[in-house]
């Protein structure tokens, strides 16, 4: 076996050689063709032919029918909705009267603090008879968006009236109040464009800016040397001004904190830095400045300088709906591009009597906010020494916010202690608190907190007995 | 389904080129001008609120026939209601209001059961719940704006629509797009239909869940959508799903069609899907009792998770609800933002709603919601067949009260319109962005409180109207005599 092998190597080698050392058979372009010239060219065609071979790859084979069918069968969604648990079956009380300063609520009558009813125009007649007037006119819904016959005169009325009454140029009415924040960011800003906001915004601000896709940059809570820095760290980042547009994002009296926005001081850095400013005056409305005018007649800041001021009208007007109001072009621009206006139906025009109602009323009684403020100082005093609980909210502002001293650690446990002391309050003695709520979408890093809602139509007694019950029942749990 | 014929499809895209064309001319002297003007100095630095071809549409096309939308009116949006005349100074760059109206037929307000103005029965009590409760409760439903009305009514349209529990809103467009959050977030695929309305998009979109759109309608392009997204995963990960919801409408308010409903509900079982189904424009208006597109095509709501549905379109009033198991409801009281942070509805419009329901239900003592249901049923088969007979392209089931009028040319949007109110009948028409490019149209709504006399009525002015600007596009049967038909069918 090996000799034969060996055999037929040597041939093998003595032919290659042969051919190798072949003489010169022909002549090309006046190069010799030798033998080995053959078996070089021969190899190289050989080596160029494995490199462009492909490299082995598994083939890539699109799923059958069969195996899709076993994939779809595998597959488990998950529940809709998690588990539900003991506190998700916690029922708010119900009213059987209107949410005045003194309510019903399970036969009991109580001191209502949960109602942003600043100006106490619920139950107020005026507002009543020109909502009856309404009702018999129009009806109680408009049936339409505002571009198809969803517009009632009543409507471009109260338009005109918001602007006459704040100063502005023009105003637009949108149907719902938490909708109006949320549809106003987008229309404005879009993918690309710059957004410096407060990180205490409220959720409706916070969907507005994650829908607008702007890049959204967060200063510390109504801290402006936060908001000075943060502007210069963005302004400095940014390249073309022209092109980008940019915008501060900040609410008048904040929901979750109860403070007040320093207002000359944003419009200084807001014309430094060359950002335009979108306020969200819902709590403010006709609450702060001499005539309620809002924020900018409280800081003495003149309305031209604040671009958009938009408001809900659920607190001080006691009535339902949003309103944005500006420039004609702002105002203009919303009319085509704004979501929750365009592809939704009109407020009904009762409502938008009632706001008309609500300004007259509001013009014709400055002395309502004397009242207020009052009242706010009052509780302020009572209220300066509860135990386990401290101030936070501005001294002018008419949401009452106490925060725990001592946080627990969680949002859950805060909110379970805060609903224990609510809870006990309303049951012992009659008094109707809220705390503040979170979403499990919210991001607010703010602490939560027991709210007071104080309007003009409290009176003393009713201030003093709510200081007093939330004492006696603070003293307790924090005992 | 629309079928554009190719002459159509030429010209109107000729005219929009044409539109374009001059659109560009105008915006070149605007900049020109505007080189030559100085800018004014408190605008230096500061971008403007709409670059370069942003507002071009709005601008150029729009303003041009802007009198043909947000026409404001002085009375109900009852079927006769008074439209307010305006005029313009500057070319339709500014419209103002006069003091003059003009009585016209309603075509366009989405009153289906004819609750828009004062009822008999529904306002004597709405004044009452005013007067009882006020115009607001200033205060958001887990704090102190939770009053009996509103409880009644949770139970009441739970009951109506045939589910366990309900939740209330107070806007339609809030319902949607701070709902979806709350049940589906990044991990999730939603898959919605594409001509889904503006609020499911946003929803959709503000909830972080990819979303994949299936052709309009078409239950064997879901299924397609359903295998592939399955046996892929999540992007780029591969990982499975958390889950999956398929939202669809009960009647597009666009097209005037049904949703293939029992197919889609088959669809989603077989592959494990969630359903939710959007019935702003039918609950109230189709199926025998006025329970909406289940009870029309026969499907059980026990098989659809979540049913929404607005109270604007047949109710005549405003605010949203969803109604679902019990244990979906009490998770969304618990989180959802909408509940948590937003006024309540306003009570006299949760007590129009109650006696609204009543009616229809007949628990008023009449039968006076029998007779809207099937008057709006009688209205519109009547009106399509005759729109049909004209030789109009009418899209859209029968049943259905929403009835689109094909236009397609620009220059036929307002020529339309106006002619129609010159002769007092006011019609709505919608052009892109509500529709696509080239498919403009005239949405007719027709409502239960529409007589014989007044349909006749809007049938001859629309005829006269189509003949004269040519929307007329198939072959129309030879005219029976008008009244013939409507005697037989009495």
């Amino acid at each position: 076996m090996a000799s034969e092998i060996m055999n037929a190597t040597s041939n093998a080698l003595f032919w290659i050689s042969s051919a190798f050392d072949a003489p010169t058979r022909a002549v090309v372009f006046g190069v010799p063709i030798d033998g080995h010239l053959v078996v070089e060219v021969l190899l190289v065609v050989v080596i160029l032919f494995q490199l462009t071979r492909k490299s082995y790859k598994p083939p890539k084979k699109p799923l059958t029918e069969k195996e899709i069918d076993e994939l779809c069968d595998d597959w488990v969604p998950e529940p809709l909705t998690p588990q539900i648990t003991e506190e998700m079956m916690v029922e708010p009380p119900t009213l059987e009267s209107a949410a005045g300063p003194h309510a019903i609520v399970d036969g009991k009558e109580v001191v209502n603090f949960a109602s942003a009813n600043y100006l106490g125009l619920i139950g107020n007649e005026k507002v009543t008879d020109s909502c009856v007037g309404a009702m018999e006119k129009y009806g109680v819904g408009s049936c339409g968006p505002r571009g198809f016959y969803g517009t009632i005169d009543v409507h471009l009325d109260c338009e005109a009236r918001v602007s006459k009454f704040l100063g502005t140029p023009d105003s637009i009415l949108y149907s719902y109040g938490i909708s109006t924040i949320f549809s106003v960011i987008p229309a404005f800003c879009k993918k690309g464009d710059i957004i410096v906001a407060d990180e205490g915004v409220h959720w409706a601000v916070q969907n507005g800016l994650y829908l607008s896709r702007s890049t959204v940059v967060y200063f510390k809570h109504n801290d402006m040397k936060s908001l000075e820095a943060t502007l210069e760290k963005v302004t400095g980042r940014s390249k073309n001004p022209e092109k980008v547009r940019r915008y501060i994002v900040a609410e008048a009296i904040y929901q979750n904190s109860g403070q007040i926005a320093p207002l000359d001081e944003i419009v200084r850095l807001k014309e430094k830095y060359r950002f335009r400013i979108i306020l969200d005056e819902s709590h403010s409305f006709g609450v702060l400045g001499n005539s309620g005018r809002g924020l900018a007649e409280y800081c003495g800041v003149p309305t031209e300088k604040i671009d958009i001021i938009t408001a809900g009208m659920g607190n001080a007007l006691a009535t339902d709906g949003g309103l944005c109001t500006g420039s004609v072009g702002v105002v203009n621009h919303q009319r085509l591009m704004s979501s929750a206006y365009l592809f939704t139906a009109s407020l009904p025009p009762y409502l938008a009597s009632a706001a008309i109602g609500a300004l007259e009323y509001l013009e014709a009684n400055p002395s309502v906010l004397t009242n207020l403020r009052a009242n706010i100082a009052i509780l302020l005093k009572e209220l300066s020494d509860v135990s386990g609980l401290a101030t936070v909210s501005h001294p002018l502002s008419p949401i009452f916010f106490l925060k725990l001293k001592k946080s627990t650690g969680s949002n859950k446990t805060d909110m379970h202690l805060l609903d224990s002391i609510t809870n006990q309050v309303l049951k012992e003695h009659s008094v109707l608190i809220a705390t503040t709520k979170r979403s499990s979408l919210d991001k607010c890093p703010l602490p939560l907190g027991l709210r007071l809602f104080v309007s003009a139509s409290h009176s003393e007694s009713d201030l003093i007995k709510a200081a007093a019950s939330l004492k006696k029942v603070a003293a307790v749990v924090f005992s | 389904m629309v079928r554009l014929p190719y002459t159509t499809a030429l010209t109107t895209l000729f005219s929009y080129g044409l539109l374009f064309v001059f659109g560009q001319l105008r915006d070149f002297f605007r900049k020109l001008l505007g080189w030559i003007r100085k800018p004014k100095d408190q605008l230096k630095g500061y971008a403007p609120i709409c670059l370069g071809l942003e507002d071009f549409y709005v601008r150029r096309l729009y303003l041009r026939i802007q009198d043909c939308f947000g026409r404001p009116i002085a009375s109900a949006p009852d079927s006769w209601f008074d439209v307010v005349e305006r005029y313009s100074n500057d070319n339709n760059k500014t419209l103002q209001r006069s003091e003059k109206t003009s009585r016209c037929l309603n075509l366009g307000s989405y009153n289906y059961l004819g609750f828009a103005a004062a009822d008999e029965y529904c306002t004597p009590r709405v004044i009452q719940s005013l007067k009882e409760y006020s115009a607001s409760t200033c205060s958001t439903r887990v704090e102190g704006g939770t009053t009996k009305l509103h409880v009644e009514l949770e139970e009441l349209v739970a009951r109506f629509v045939g589910k366990e529990a309900a939740i209330l809103f107070g806007m339609g467009y809030v319902t949607n797009s701070a709902l979806i959050p709350c049940l589906i977030g990044k991990g999730g695929l939603i898959i919605s239909d594409s001509l889904n309305h503006n609020s499911i998009v946003n929803g959709a979109r503000g909830s972080g869940a990819t979303v994949r759109v299936f052709q309009h309608n078409t239950p064997s392009h879901l299924e397609e959508v359903l295998r592939e997204q399955i046996a892929e995963g999540q992007p780029r990960t591969h990982r499975p799903w958390k889950k999956i919801i398929v939202i669809v409408e009960g009647i597009y308010s666009m097209e005037g069609e049904l949703c293939k409903l029992p197919e889609i509900i088959a669809v989603c079982k077989k592959y494990k899907a969630y359903t939710y189904l959007d019935e702003a424009h039918s609950i109230g208006a189709v199926g025998k009792s006025g329970r909406g597109v289940c009870e029309l095509l026969g499907v059980d709501p026990a098989d659809v998770d979540i049913m929404m549905g607005t109270f604007t379109k047949s109710f005549g009033s405003c605010g949203g609800y969803i109604a679902a198991s019990k244990e979906i409801i009490q998770y969304l009281k618990y989180s959802c933002p909408a509940h948590l942070y937003a006024t309540s509805m306003s009570p006299p419009a949760v007590q129009q709603v109650i006696s609204a329901i009543k009616v229809i239900l007949g628990e008023d003592g009449s039968s006076r919601g029998a007779q809207k249901l099937a008057r709006i049923r009688e209205n519109s088969n009547f009106f399509r067949s005759e729109l049909h007979k004209m030789g109009f392209e009418v899209l859209g089931d029968n049943d259905s009260p929403v009835m689109p009028i094909m236009l397609y040319n620009p220059a036929k949007i307002p020529a339309f319109s106006r002619e129609c109110l010159r002769q007092n009948v006011a019609v709505v028409t919608v052009a892109f962005p509500a529709t696509p490019l080239l498919l403009a149209r005239a949405r007719i709504c027709i409502s239960a409180s529409h007589t014989r006399e007044d349909l006749i009525k809007a049938l001859e002015v629309i005829s006269k109207v189509g003949d004269l600007i040519g929307v007329k596009y198939f072959p129309a049967e030879p005219p029976k005599h008008l009244n013939q038909g409507h005697n037989k069918l009495e």
